[in-house]
């Protein structure tokens, strides 16, 4: 029987899946909270990667599980800047849209 | 052929223990890759969160199943508590309405998305599953959590304490930034 939790691969390919998952939104979605969704989405994919090699792989196998929660603090932190810099366009332009962001445009 | 016999001959010949474990962990990747699906296709944004909510529970099963239950309590902890929380707060703070301006996006937008999105996978996964990886000669430590907490404030100490730093910095910044807007107002 395939056995496919015991190989590494599933979880690159998983790790890939994500991240272009991640990509994917970041282009598509017209709102910042969307592509700060996406790119929650492509955060997930590196720890999933971190988390597969350090399981398979690692010699010392603390090291992955400590990068992954160090790139969850830098998620928490990103989500609650992210958020106050949306609020902020908020007041200024009344959308959140990237399309009328357009000051610069010239 | 009595029950508790019928049942080791069941057990021995099919791997019941082994056929449900790939099972939870095949419906473990359909919900993360399903809630990924949801969170960057769906129209309205609530859903999208609920998706990625759904996207994050899927992996921590997946990190479930890579031997480290703590990680995936702090997943669950901090990815579907904190981060999607507040994510939600930022659509009550700010209302997006995409399925209003959905006419105002680029035409190319979708079908260059899903090209970018595809070929990004297929480098990745091409690069991945093509290297040749090497298992370990030795392993040093199994990864438990009583190790991890050692090298929590052993060995990584430094990066730790930075690391609560940085939290701190990001709170105190998003205040200022989201607080500057309201100054004026009044």
């Amino acid at each position: 029987m395939l056995a496919l939790s015991t190989q590494l691969n599933t979880y690159l390919l998983l790790g890939a899946m994500l991240f272009g998952f991640g990509v994917f939104g970041l282009v598509k979605r017209p709102s910042l909270i969307g592509m700060l969704i996406a790119a929650e989405l492509v955060l997930c994919g590196a720890s999933v990667n971190f988390m597969a090699f350090n399981h398979f792989l690692a010699p010392d196998k603390t090291v992955g599980q400590i990068m992954t929660l160090f790139i969850m603090a830098i998620a928490a932190a990103e989500a609650a800047i992210a958020m106050s810099i949306i609020v902020a366009v908020y007041r200024n332009y009344k959308s959140v849209e990237t399309q009328d962001l357009a000051d610069l445009q010239g | 052929m009595n029950i508790q016999e019928f049942y080791n001959y069941f057990q021995i010949s099919l791997g019941v223990a082994d056929v449900v474990k790939e099972g939870v962990f095949l419906g473990f990747i359909l919900v993360t890759l399903g809630g990924a699906l949801m969170a960057t296709c769906s129209t309205r944004t609530i859903r999208a969160i609920f998706g990625l909510v759904v996207c994050f529970v899927g992996i921590a099963g997946i990190y479930y199943f890579l031997n480290s239950p703590f990680v995936s309590l702090m997943q669950l902890m901090i990815y579907v508590g904190a981060v999607a929380i507040t994510i939600a707060f930022a659509i009550m703070l700010a209302e997006p309405d995409e399925n209003k301006r959905a006419a105002k996006t680029p035409p190319l937008a979708g079908p260059f998305a899903v090209l970018l999105g595809a070929s990004v996978t297929w480098a990745l996964a091409a690069a991945s599953l093509g290297a040749k990886w090497m298992a370990p000669a030795i392993v040093v430590n199994e990864g438990t959590v009583t190790q991890v907490g050692e090298a929590l404030l052993t060995k990584y100490s430094m990066a730790f304490e930075l690391v609560s730093i940085v939290l701190l910095l990001a709170i105190l910044g998003s205040l200022v930034v989201a607080r500057s807007g309201r100054d004026k107002e009044c």
